[in-house]
C-alpha cells in the first residue's frame, strides 16, 4: 500500500478528536476500521492531509441499553454487533444484516459507524438503519446534535456530517419480538449487493401490526419502502398480502426494479416466518 | 540408507513446500532488500490511443528522493522491441513493441514514464507530478469493426488484421472437405459464441529486482519462465547471456499470466544498467490488471454438419482473436493451440479452422490457463448440446454416438493429431453414477412440470485436451521459435542425499513434492532426502519452464531418465565393488545385491565409493551425477466427463451450482492430493468464466474492471463442494504414464456450467446467454429482451468511490 503522504493523529478523547478535525481543516479525514478508506487511500482516489484515528476512543465501542432504545457506539465492529445480545433481542434485523457484510476479516475490523458515514449506497447497514428510524448522535465544535437517519443520508457517499463532526453513537429504537430478515443478492461473497431488502415486521394475532422495509442499492442512498409498509399494516400475515404489498417496492420494469419487488416479497415472507 | 516401505508414487503426500509458503518463511521477489536499492514506479497511459505531444518531468524530477525520471525518448535507442516467439504465418503483421511508449500509446495502461527514487513512496508521489499531453486518436475496440480498417491501431501496418491461420483436413490429407460435408448434410447448425476477455489474476503481483554488482546482471522476477526470460532479455538488450542470471524465487501463481517477457522486466534491467545500482519494481493489483496480459477474447463462428441420425460429419470454425495492441511472447499462437482441439473426442469426417488475429487498442492477450483449448472445448461442447436439442436426442447420447470408442485408440484425428489412449465410456459411466444422472433428470422434470421458481439444469462436458508441450519438431512446424523438451539433473551427494535440478519452474504446482516422490521411488531413497532446486539459471542452466501442463509429462520424464543413468552407473560400480558380473546385480529398495547371494551394497555405499574414487572400474569418472533431456514424441491427452447441476432462480436470474462432478483421466497419478488441488482450482477458474469474470472497457477503452471489487474472482464460499474422481488410462508417450492436470478443470468446466444453465431455461424460450452469465443477463434473457451487456447495474464497490468518501 503506497498512499499519498498524510499526518497521522491519534486522539484519546472525543473532544480532542473534534478539535483536531477543526484544526486540520477540510482535508483531514477520520479513520475508524479503515475497511473503506484504506482501499481509497491505496488507490490514491483520495489524499487527505491528515488521518485522525479514532481507534483509541473506547467510549465509542459497544452496545448500551438506553430504555426504549439501544445506543450502538460508532466504533463497534461488525463482529461485535453480530454477537451482541442486546442487538439480538431488540434489533434482530441489524444482526442479520451484519452477518452478510463482506467476510470475517472485514467484520473484525470494519465498524458500524464507519459504514454509515461512508454512505456507499450499496453498503448493507444504511437501509436497515433508515428503516428502523435510527438517530445519529454527532459531536462537533459547537457540541452534540442528533440527526434522524432519514436526514443523515444525503446522496452517494454523502451524509449530513460536517467535515469537523464525528459520529458518536446510533440510537436504535427497540424492536423487541419483531421478525426480521435481510434478503441480499450479490454475485460473489465479497461483492456488494446488486439489490438487498431489509424487513422487520411485528405480527400480532396473525396480523401485521407494524412493518419496516428498507432497500439497499436502488437509489443514490438507502430507500424506505413506505408504500410497502403502509400496504402491510392491518393485513393478515399471508402470502397474498405480502405479494401484493411487495409489488409496491418499485414501479419500473428494469432489472433492479424487479429485484426490489422480488426480494421485498422474500424478505417479508422470511421476516413473518421468523 | 533406509528403503522406502511403500511406493511414493501414488501417495497423497502433503506438499513439502507448503509450510514455508503459508508462513511466509520464503523469498518472494518483493521481499528482497539490496544495499543501495532504487525503486521504480511506472506512469501508465490513461488513454487507449493517442499521440504523446509533450512530457514535462521537471516538477517530478525535483521531488524528494527522486533520482531520475525517464520517458520513452530516454529508452528509444536501447529498448528494442519486446519479443514475440510465435510468428504464426510468414506474412504475419508484427508492430514494434516498445517496453515504453515513445511517441504513441496504444492501450490504456501502457508505460509512458518511470520515476526512479530512493523509496517506493517517493517514486509513487513523483508519478503524480509528471505532466503528459496526449493528442487522442480514434479508439479501436471491437474486432469486427477493427477489420473494416476505418481506424487503425498501427497506421504503419495499413491494417488491423494481424494474420490469418488456416487448417483444413482435406488439404492436410487427414479428412474430407468440410464445405462438401455441409452442402450435403441433413442438419447444419451455425452458432456464434463470445469468449469474453479474462484477467489471469494470479495472487502474487508481478515484481522484478535487478542487481548489477559483481560484473553480472542478476534479475529476480516473479515469472513462470526464468530460462526463456534470460534468453529473451539477452536477445533484446544485447547483454551477453552468460552475464545474465535470472532467478524466479518462490512465485505466487501465474496461470499463464507470468508466461511473459514483460516491459517492466526489460525496463528494470535497462535502468539498473544505466544507474549502476539495484532497482526494484513491484506492481499494485490495479496496475497488474491494467498492464499484465489478458486472456481469451475471441468471437467464434461455428458450423456443424450432421446426419439426422445424430452422426456428426463436418466442423467449420471461423475465429476472430483479439491480440490487443501488441504481440507479446506467444500472443498470436494462443488461438492456434485451440486449432487441434475443436473436434475434441468426436469423429468428424471433415474439419476446417480459420483464425483471424486482430489488433485493438486493448491490453495484449496471451496465455491464460488452457490457452486456446478452453475456447475450443467450450465451442464444441456447446455445439453438441445444440445438435442434441435440434434432433431431440439426449445430450449424453449424442456425444456417445460420436466419440472415439476405447478400442479405437490410438486414434488419428481429423485435426492431424494421434490420441494415444483414453476411455471416454469409463469416465462418463463413473461421472453419471456419482452425479445420479437419472435421478437428476427426474427432479428436473418435476420442477419443469410444477413451474418451480427455481429451475434445474444439467450440463455436460466430455472434454479432451492436449498437454505435455511439446514435441520440438511439432513446434518447429508451427513456426514456434523454441523447442519443447525438458531437462533434469540428479546430483548424488557423498552422504547419500540427493539434489534434483529441474528445468521446470513451479509457481504453486508442487513440483518439489512430486519430483521428490519420483526420485524416492526410482532410487529407493527417503522422500525427505531429496531436495529440488529450480528457477535459478545459475543452478539450472537450461530448461523450458512451466506452462501448458507440461512439467510432469516432459520434465518428470527427464527426471526418470536421469535417475536411470544414475542407476546404470551405480550398477556398474556395485558389480565392481561386489566383484561380480553386472548382469548378476539386482537393485531393489535402494540396495544392490548379487543374485542368489547375501552380498549387498546400499546405493549410499556405492555413491560414496564413486565420490572418493579410490577404486573405480577402469575408465569410470568419479561421481554419480547424471543429466537427461527429454523431447516428447507426442502430446498427452487428458480427458474426462464433467457434469454440472445448476439451480437457476427465474425471478432474480441468480445461478447456483448445486452439484458438480468431475471424473478426469489424467493418466497415472503421482500424488492424488495435488491432482485434486489442481482440479479444484481449475474448476474454480472455469466456473468463473461461465458466471463471474470479465474484463470490461468503456467506449474510450478504459478498463472498468481494474480492481478485485469489480473483477469478480470467486472464493470458496461461492463454489460448491466438488465431487472428483478419476479413471486411469496411462499415457503411452512417457514412461510415467502421466498426461497432465494443470488446465483440465478450467478447460472442462466452463461449457458444463453454461450448458447447465441453458438446459434449465430452454423450455422457457432461452436459447443462449453470453458469459459471464450474470443474474441480470439471465433474467433479461428470460424476459426475451436483448443482452444487456456487462452493464453497471451490478456496481457498488471501488469503481464508484470518488475522492469525497467519508469517514470509514
Amino acid at each position: 500500500m503506497i498512499p499519498a503522504e498524510f499526518k497521522y493523529m491519534f486522539p484519546s478523547t472525543v473532544d480532542e478528536a473534534v478539535r483536531m478535525l477543526a484544526e486540520e481543516g477540510e482535508d483531514a479525514k477520520v479513520i475508524a476500521g479503515g475497511q473503506s478508506l484504506v482501499p481509497v487511500l491505496r488507490m490514491r482516489l483520495a489524499a487527505p492531509t491528515a488521518l485522525i484515528d479514532i481507534g483509541g476512543l473506547t467510549e465509542l465501542t459497544g452496545v448500551r441499553d438506553d430504555g426504549d432504545s439501544l445506543l450502538i457506539g460508532a466504533m463497534t465492529t461488525h463482529y461485535e454487533v453480530q454477537r451482541d445480545h442486546l442487538v439480538q433481542d431488540h434489533a434482530l434485523l441489524l444482526r442479520l444484516v451484519t452477518d452478510t457484510i463482506a467476510d470475517p476479516q472485514i467484520r473484525h475490523r470494519g465498524t458500524f459507524g464507519g459504514s454509515l458515514c461512508h454512505a456507499d449506497p450499496a453498503g448493507d447497514l444504511l437501509a436497515p438503519v433508515l428503516a428502523l428510524d435510527a438517530v445519529m448522535i454527532i459531536a462537533g465544535p459547537s457540541g452534540r446534535r442528533e440527526v434522524p437517519a432519514a436526514e443523515f443520508f444525503v446522496d452517494y457517499f454523502t451524509t449530513a456530517l460536517a467535515p469537523d463532526e464525528i459520529l458518536l453513537d446510533v440510537r436504535v429504537p427497540k424492536y423487541t419480538g419483531w421478525g426480521a430478515h435481510y434478503e441480499k443478492l450479490n454475485r460473489v461473497a465479497q461483492a456488494w449487493s446488486i439489490v438487498a431488502v431489509a424487513a422487520a415486521v411485528q405480527v400480532r394475532d396473525g396480523a401485521i401490526s407494524a412493518a419496516r422495509v428498507g432497500l439497499t442499492n436502488v437509489g443514490s442512498g438507502p430507500l424506505r419502502a413506505t408504500e410497502v409498509e403502509a400496504a402491510l399494516v392491518g393485513q393478515q400475515a399471508s402470502a397474498e398480502a405480502i405479494s401484493e404489498a411487495a409489488l409496491r417496492a418499485s414501479s419500473g420494469d428494469g432489472y433492479k426494479d424487479n429485484l426490489a419487488r422480488v426480494l421485498t416479497g422474500r424478505a417479508l415472507t422470511a421476516a413473518v416466518a421468523g | 540408507m533406509t528403503a522406502t516401505a511403500e511406493p511414493e508414487i501414488g501417495k497423497a503426500r502433503l506438499r513439502k513446500e507448503d509450510a514455508r509458503l503459508i508462513t511466509g518463511q520464503t523469498t518472494w521477489t518483493d521481499n528482497l532488500q539490496l544495499h543501495g536499492m532504487l525503486h521504480m514506479a511506472v506512469l501508465r497511459s490513461p488513454v487507449a490511443h493517442a499521440r504523446i505531444t509533450g512530457i514535462d518531468v521537471s516538477r517530478a524530477t525535483s521531488m524528494p528522493g527522486v533520482a531520475v525520471v525517464l520517458t520513452g525518448e530516454d529508452f528509444a535507442a536501447e529498448q528494442g522491441s519486446l519479443p514475440c516467439a510465435w510468428p504464426i504465418t510468414e506474412d504475419m503483421k508484427s508492430p514494434p513493441a516498445p517496453a515504453m511508449a515513445v511517441a504513441q500509446v496504444n492501450f490504456a495502461g501502457e508505460a509512458v514514464a518511470l520515476v526512479i527514487a530512493d523509496s517506493a513512496y517517493h517514486a509513487a508521489d513523483a508519478l503524480e507530478a509528471i505532466d503528459i499531453d496526449y493528442d487522442e486518436l480514434p479508439v479501436v475496440l471491437d474486432m469486427e469493426e477493427a477489420l473494416r480498417d476505418n481506424d487503425l491501431v498501427h497506421p504503419d501496418l495499413g491494417t488491423n488484421k494481424c494474420a490469418t491461420w488456416i487448417f483444413d483436413s482435406a488439404e492436410a490429407g487427414v479428412g474430407t472437405n468440410v464445405e462438401d460435408e455441409i452442402a450435403s448434410a441433413e442438419v447444419v447448425i451455425e452458432r456464434t459464441f463470445k469468449q469474453q476477455r479474462l484477467i489471469p489474476a494470479f495472487m502474487e503481483p508481478r515484481s522484478v529486482v535487478v542487481d548489477t554488482t559483481a560484473g553480472m546482471f542478476t534479475v529476480w522476477s516473479a515469472t513462470q519462465i526464468p530460462h526463456i526470460l534470460r534468453w529473451m532479455l539477452s536477445a533484446v538488450t544485447g547483454i551477453s547471456e552468460h552475464k545474465l542470471r535470472v532467478i524466479a524465487p518462490d512465485v505466487g501463481g501465474g496461470f499463464g499470466g507470468k508466461l511473459q517477457v514483460t516491459p517492466e522486466e526489460l525496463l528494470c534491467l535497462l535502468v539498473a544498467r544505466r544507474m549502476g545500482r539495484p532497482v526494484k519494481w513491484t506492481e499494485s493489483r490495479t496496475e497488474s490488471m491494467l498492464s499484465a496480459h489478458h486472456g481469451r477474447d475471441q468471437v467464434q463462428k461455428i458450423t456443424l454438419s450432421a446426419r439426422r441420425d445424430g452422426t456428426v460429419t463436418g466442423l467449420k470454425v471461423e475465429l476472430l482473436a483479439d491480440m490487443g495492441a501488441y504481440l507479446r511472447l506467444v500472443t498470436p499462437g494462443v488461438p492456434i493451440l485451440g486449432a487441434f482441439m475443436f473436434n475434441s473426442i468426436y469423429k468428424f469426417a471433415a474439419y476446417r479452422f480459420v483464425c483471424t488475429n486482430v489488433f485493438t487498442n486493448k491490453v495484449p492477450t496471451d496465455a491464460y490457463r488452457g490457452a486456446g483449448r478452453p475456447e475450443a472445448t467450450f465451442a464444441i461442447e456447446r455445439m453438441m448440446d445444440e445438435l442434441a436439442v435440434e434432433l431431440g436426442v439426449e445430450p449424453m447420447k449424442i456425444r456417445e454416438m460420436n466419440w472415439i470408442r476405447h478400442e479405437e485408440f490410438p486414434f488419428d484425428t481429423v485435426a492431424g493429431l494421434t490420441y494415444d489412449s483414453g476411455n471416454y465410456e469409463a469416465a462418463t459411466a463413473r461421472a453419471m453414477e456419482l452425479f445420479g444422472y437419472e435421478e437428476m433428470r427426474e427432479e428436473q422434470a418435476r420442477r419443469r412440470s410444477s413451474g418451480d421458481v427455481v429451475q434445474l439444469g444439467i450440463g455436460i462436458s466430455t472434454y479432451t485436451e492436449m498437454c505435455g508441450l511439446a514435441p520440438s519438431r511439432v513446434l518447429g512446424a508451427l513456426r514456434y521459435a523454441a523447442g519443447g523438451w525438458e531437462t533434469a539433473s540428479i546430483r548424488m551427494l557423498p552422504t547419500g542425499k540427493v539434489e534434483v535440478i529441474t528445468g521446470t519452474s513451479p509457481h504453486g504446482q508442487g513440483h518439489e513434492t512430486v519430483w521428490s516422490q519420483i526420485v524416492a521411488d526410482k532410487l529407493g531413497v527417503p522422500f525427505d532426502d531429496v531436495e529440488v532446486l529450480h528457477g535459478d539459471t545459475a543452478t539450472s542452466h537450461k530448461g523450458m519452464d512451466s506452462y501448458g501442463s507440461r512439467s510432469l509429462a516432459v520434465g518428470g520424464t527427464a527426471l526418470v531418465y536421469a535417475a536411470d543413468k544414475v542407476l546404470a552407473k551405480a550398477r556398474t560400480l556395485a558389480a565392481h565393488m561386489m566383484e561380480c558380473d553386472e548382469v548378476d546385480v539386482e537393485f531393489a529398495s535402494g540396495s544392490f545385491s548379487v543374485r542368489g547371494t547375501s552380498t549387498v551394497r546400499s546405493l549410499g555405499d556405492v555413491v560414496l565409493a564413486a565420490h572418493v574414487a579410490h577404486d573405480l572400474p577402469e575408465g569410470m569418472e568419479p561421481g554419480m551425477d547424471a543429466d537427461a533431456t527429454f523431447d516428447p514424441d507426442n502430446f498427452s491427452f487428458p480427458h474426462g466427463t464433467h457434469l454440472c447441476a445448476t439451480e437457476v432462480d427465474t425471478e432474480t436470474g441468480m445461478v447456483r451450482i448445486s452439484r458438480y462432478v468431475a471424473v478426469d483421466d489424467v493418466g497415472t497419478v503421482m500424488n492424488p492430493l495435488i491432482v485434486d488441488g489442481q482440479v479444484h482450482g481449475g474448476l474454480a477458474q472455469g466456473i468463473a468464466q461461465a458466471l463471474y469474470e470479465e474484463a470490461t472497457h468503456d467506449e474510450m477503452g478504459t478498463l472498468t474492471s481494474a480492481t478485485l471489487a469489480d473483477y469478480l474472482v470467486p472464493c470458496a464460499a461461492d463454489l460448491p463442494a466438488f465431487l472428483t474422481d478419476r479413471t486411469t488410462t496411462p499415457a503411452t508417450s512417457n514412461p510415467l504414464g502421466a498426461k497432465g492436470v494443470g488446465e483440465a478443470g478450467t478447460i472442462a468446466s466452463t461449457p458444463a456450467v453454461v450448458n447447465s444453465v441453458l438446459d434449465a431455461l430452454r423450455h422457457l424460450g432461452v436459447r443462449d446467454i453470453e458469459m459471464p452469465m450474470s443474474p441480470e443477463r439471465v433474467w433479461t434473457a428470460l424476459q426475451g429482451r436483448p443482452d444487456p451487456g456487462s452493464g453497471d447495474v451490478t456496481a457498488g464497490g471501488l469503481g464508484s468511490i470518488d475522492a469525497q468518501g467519508g469517514q470509514s
